[in-house]
């Protein structure tokens, strides 16, 4: 199962990246071996609809869920379509995120928690 | 003849100059209030409204009986606007700046255009004012077609005062743009300067000429006077901080109707633009 966390820098111990759309990195990891793919987002400097080109990201890397700490409701639309299931209020390290998770600790989110244009 | 009354920033009393110059005037006027995400004009010249008209933009849809999801309208869409993942064509309205990118590239003629009301232009009387005002609704995202459908309003043979919006993003310019004159209402404090710099530099961009109003003139300091001196821009007038002022101000009344030094400071402020907007 591969989870996606939104992240400030390159490995398992950057800290998460409170929003989806700007995040610096996204890391896609596999929850059991913990072997990751960095993805940088391109896209964090664009000037609008950058939760749509996140979400759009998450579809094609084949990302199942995605932890995060906030979403704006376009990047939400783009995942529910994509069905990709996704939880917020992620915080700590990437790695602390991921292990969070598998302990069922991170609760699934079902829309967005902020307003387009907060970057996230 | 158009006169754009603008500012740097939001609060400086620029609908207050707007409104203003245009009751002063005693010949047949226009008033377009371009500040359609919050319009106030008319709270003050309460015109009698003649007519109201939505504006529309054309949105894509994807004919789910024809779309097969290929992902060239979201390629070639530059605003983000489209995603399509999964099994789904999703489109964001409010980014959608109606260029039609999708429609001409899609290779199976799967986009079709719905209309969506983004605003409304509401025209009325207020005496010799007429009052042209734009509102764009709540949510909505693209001022610039809301502002032109006012301003499509303007008459050639009548004088027209716009009120702009603050600051000096894209609906500004749109207001602004086409004007032969412009009056720039600031405060002397160090933000209003700071802001009021930024207005200049755009305007002198756009080649229009203009001058300052400087409102609340002895609250702040000296600098936008200094600033003003040093770059040879015209003090217009000053309005001095009077406490008469505000209080006709929030109960919707004209300074120049119930204070007679404004009305004839208003019109000497018309007599120092005149000339230099004459055609
Ligand atoms: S380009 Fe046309 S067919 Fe392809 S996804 Fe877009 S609407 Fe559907
Ligand atoms: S009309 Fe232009 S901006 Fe709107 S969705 Fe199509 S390509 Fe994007």
């Amino acid at each position: 199962m591969k989870v996606c966390v939104t992240a400030q820098g390159d490995n398992l111990q950057a800290l998460v990246d409170p929003r989806f759309g700007r995040a610096k990195y996204f890391l896609a990891v596999d929850v059991d071996s913990l072997d990751f793919e960095v993805i940088e987002n391109v896209n964090a400097q664009g000037t609008g609809g950058v939760g749509i080109q996140s979400g759009r990201l998450m579809a094609d890397k084949g990302v199942e869920c995605v932890l995060t700490g906030n979403i704006g409701p376009n990047a939400s639309d783009t995942l529910k379509a994509a069905g990709i299931k996704f939880c917020l209020g992620a915080t700590g390290t990437v790695l602390e995120a991921v292990e969070k998770y598998k302990k069922g600790e991170m609760t699934l989110s079902e829309g967005s928690n902020v307003d387009s244009k907060s970057g996230a | 003849m158009i006169v754009s009354v603008a500012s740097g920033k939001g609060g400086t009393g620029k609908t207050l100059v707007a409104t203003n110059l245009a009751m002063s005037l005693d010949f047949p006027c226009q008033l377009l209030d371009c500040d359609v995400e919050e319009p106030n004009a008319h709270l003050f010249l309460k015109p009698q409204i003649k007519k109201e008209e939505k504006v529309f933009k054309l949105v894509p849809k994807a004919d789910v009986s024809k779309c097969q999801l290929c992902g060239k309208c979201q390629e070639v869409c530059v605003y983000n606007a489209i995603a399509v993942v999964g099994k789904k064509h999703l489109v964001f309205p409010q980014l959608c700046h109606g260029c039609g990118a999708c429609s001409y590239f899609c290779p199976h003629g799967a986009i079709v255009e719905e209309k969506q009301e983004i605003g409304v232009v509401t025209t009325g009387e207020s005496l010799h004012v007429d009052v042209i005002s734009g509102r764009m609704k709540i949510g909505e995202a693209m001022a610039p077609p809301v502002i032109r459908r006012v301003k499509e309003h303007i008459r050639p043979d009548m004088v027209a005062i716009i009120d702009a919006p603050p600051g000096t993003s894209c609906p500004v310019i749109e207001s602004i743009k086409g004007s032969d004159f412009v009056i720039l209402v600031t405060e002397p404090t160090p933000f209003g300067l700071n802001d009021f710099v930024l207005s200049v530099e755009v305007l002198r961009k756009l080649n229009i000429p203009f001058g300052a109003i400087i409102n609340r003139s002895d609250l702040g300091n000296q600098e936008t006077e200094d600033f003003c001196q040093k770059n040879g821009i015209e003090i217009l007038m000053k309005i001095p901080f009077q406490k008469e002022i505000a209080e006709v101000y929030s109960r919707g009344d004209f300074i120049v109707e119930a204070l007679p030094s404004f009305r004839q400071a208003f019109k000497e402020l018309w007599e120092k633009i005149q000339p230099k907007v004459a055609v």
